[in-house]
């Protein structure tokens, strides 16, 4: 099945008895062609993430020299030793619990919207997608920048709450301010795959469920929610998944005793100049993510 | 119409109207439909027979006017509080539910318990003979088992009234057939009144009791289908009900009535002189035959004409005949081919004196 070929060569061809073989070599050569259509991407999929990837792995199990370089010699498990430490333990709970609030706040803002969004006429529809996307349009950073401003000791958050009479907010260099910040940067993540899965539930099995007396929610817990179960699975691994490894965000709205896994991580290889125990971080932290896909994924497509 | 006793009617609609924005989908409707009836509500699609159907549901809200189930106003009750279940067009089963978890949905969801639900579900998963597929997905079973079990969900809840949203729309002929005979069967058996909605005519005529033919938001007529067949009461019915020649004329005096085309023919009917009307005609009670054949020419009840199609239907020969500009669709006897008549034969129709109606335009 090729686009091009049909119509141009098709006429000049003699017509040929069809053979297994004939098949076969066709089936060869379509296969040959997908190929190569591939291959750009693939190339740079292989050279620019999946080698980076393989060398981080490698790294983990090298050697730090007393310089502050990395011997790719003596090859050893002591920076995966280095992880049970007290700090490691620390940063990485702190990360989790951070990933699980962000997410769970998300699901929560994102599920009554995405469905509201859902129910509306397509013009409707179309149009608070793209409010949803407008943040986009602004490089992240200076969103987070943003955000540093509102929320700082004299900023428009502070003032408004001062005039209120509540006093005066200092959010900035909190957790809460970095779970905000999280919540801000990943809700739109959220929203679209819920909306995808909202969208495409026929409303007549809403009907039905109330129809043999099931209450809004009894409606929602049976039918929606079910069956709008793998949007709530792929909006949670995005939102989950940058969330454990924000680097940005903690960095910009977080203080230092508020250090996550992305920071951590950093600060192994520019400060603390230890490339394999940042090497073995980082591939502790793929795991976990790989881990938490899968075993989402899987959850997901059962239930469908 | 069977409403000479008193009863409680299961479900009475009075001057309901149902506006969308700018939309009259229903207009004023006024209807009542007996306990233990099979009703029909018949029309062309975009009628609103089927918001009529989810207006007693409980799944859209009358704009104004009164709806009742069995004497309880129940106007904007929530789907949920209504005595009634719906068997939706395309069924609407639960997708990631199995059948006896379709089926005990109702039952679950007022309160029974598991075992229970369970137990009264199967009965009915009997009952439409889906035994043994209880474990089944709804993509697992073909449509016309989808369709059983849809009635088995409904049916489960023992609801004073089944609504039926064209139920057997998405089901091939030979299927559809059975399930009609089914549908019926099961209807008298559990007494209950049925409501469903059609566009398919002969569906509605072959099933129901009583059909209700809405145009335009507008309820036309209800009766029985003989009624509905001899005796409808405009344009509309007359061509929607079965196939009928409809030929405008005027009243004249003495019972006659004058096509267009300057015949005089008799047609008794309580329409004032000089007004226009259709004279509707089905195309199987008029006879045809060579123009001596005319049994009694000068009655009134006969035309002439030239034939100028014939098709063979199997059952039957269908005659498209010219008579002065009008064309007369004429069903007869599949006769043998040397007793046929041809394109460009002369020929006479003629029909019963009972057979004709007047409808007016």
């Amino acid at each position: 099945m090729t686009l091009t070929e049909i119509p141009e060569t098709a006429p000049e061809l003699p017509v040929q008895v069809a053979t297994p073989e004939l098949e076969a070599t066709n089936e060869r050569n379509d296969r040959r062609r997908g190929f190569l259509m591939a291959l750009p991407a693939f190339s740079f999929l292989t050279v620019f993430f999946a080698l980076p990837l393989v060398l981080v792995v490698v790294y983990s199990f090298a050697t730090r020299n007393r310089f502050g370089g990395t011997d790719l010699s003596g090859w050893n498990t002591d920076s995966y030793q280095e992880l049970g430490s007290d700090l490691v333990r620390q940063v990485l709970t702190r990360s989790l619990v951070l990933a699980v609030i962000t997410t769970v706040i998300c699901l929560l803002l994102a599920y009554p919207f995405a469905y509201y969004m859902a129910t509306r006429k397509i013009g409707i529809r179309n149009l608070m997608l793209v409010f949803v996307m407008i943040p986009f349009w602004t490089n992240f950073l200076v969103r987070n920048y943003a955000w540093y401003v509102i929320l700082g000791t004299d900023g428009p958050l502070s003032q408004v709450t001062e005039t209120v009479g509540i006093g005066p907010t200092r959010l900035l260099f909190t957790q809460a301010a970095v779970v905000l910040g999280l919540v801000y940067g990943f809700l739109p993540f959220m929203i679209l795959p819920l909306y995808a899965s909202i969208e495409r539930i026929d409303g007549r099995l809403l009907e039905a469920s109330r129809d043999l007396y099931a209450t809004g929610a009894q409606s929602f817990r049976h039918v929606l929610l079910p069956l709008s179960l793998p949007g709530v699975v792929a909006g949670s691994i995005l939102v989950f998944i940058p969330s454990l490894g924000a680097y940005v965000t903690p960095e910009i709205l977080g203080g230092a005793k508020t250090t996550l896994l992305g920071s951590y991580i950093v600060t192994q290889f520019l400060t603390a100049r230890n490339f394999p125990f940042g090497a073995a971080l980082s591939t502790v932290l793929m795991v976990i993510m790989l881990s938490a896909t899968i075993v989402y994924f899987r959850k997901g497509g059962r239930t469908l | 119409m069977n409403t000479t006793a008193p009863t409680t009617p299961a479900v009475s609609i009075r001057e309901v109207t149902k506006r969308f924005g700018d939309v009259t989908a229903v207009d004023a409707v006024s209807l009542d439909i007996a306990d233990g009836e099979f009703f029909a509500m018949l029309g062309p699609s975009g009628c609103g027979k089927t918001t009529t159907l989810r207006m007693i549901a409980g799944l859209e809200f009358p704009t104004e006017g009164s709806l009742q189930i069995f004497g309880d106003e129940v106007g904007t009750l929530p789907p949920n509080k209504r005595p009634v279940n719906t068997v939706f067009q395309n069924y609407a089963l639960f997708p990631h539910m199995n059948v006896l978890d379709n089926v005990s949905f109702g039952l679950r969801m007022s309160g029974v318990e598991k075992k229970n639900a369970a137990m009264r579900a199967m009965d009915l998963i009997d009952l439409v003979q889906l035994t043994g597929m209880e474990k089944r997905k709804p993509n697992q079973l073909s449509g016309g088992q989808q369709q059983r079990v849809a009635l088995a969900r409904a049916l489960v809840n023992k609801p004073k009234v089944l609504l039926l949203d064209e139920p057997l729309g998405a089901l091939d002929l030979k299927l559809r057939q059975e399930m009609q005979t089914e549908l019926k069967t099961l209807q008298r058996e559990l007494g209950v009144s049925f409501v469903f909605v059609t566009h398919d005519q002969e569906e509605a005529l072959t099933m129901s009791d009583r059909i209700a033919v809405m145009h335009d938001g507008e309820l036309l007529q209800v009766g029985s289908a003989e009624e509905l067949y001899e005796r409808p009461v405009n344009r509309f019915v007359a061509d929607f009900i079965g196939q009928t020649n409809l030929l405008p004329a005027t009243v004249a005096e003495n019972d006659m009535i004058v096509l267009d085309n300057g015949s005089k023919l008799l047609c008794p009917n309580p329409h004032a002189v000089g007004s226009k009307v259709s004279m509707s005609l089905r195309p199987e009670s008029i006879r045809i035959g060579t123009r001596d054949a005319i049994p009694a020419p000068d009655q009134g009840t006969s035309l002439q004409g030239v034939v100028s199609d014939m098709s063979y239907l199997g059952h039957a020969l269908l005659y498209t005949v010219k008579v002065d500009g009008l064309s007369l669709e004429v069903r007869s006897e599949p006769v043998s081919a040397d007793r046929r008549f041809g394109p460009g034969d002369d020929v006479a129709v003629w029909w019963d004196r009972t057979a004709d109606w007047v409808v007016p335009d």
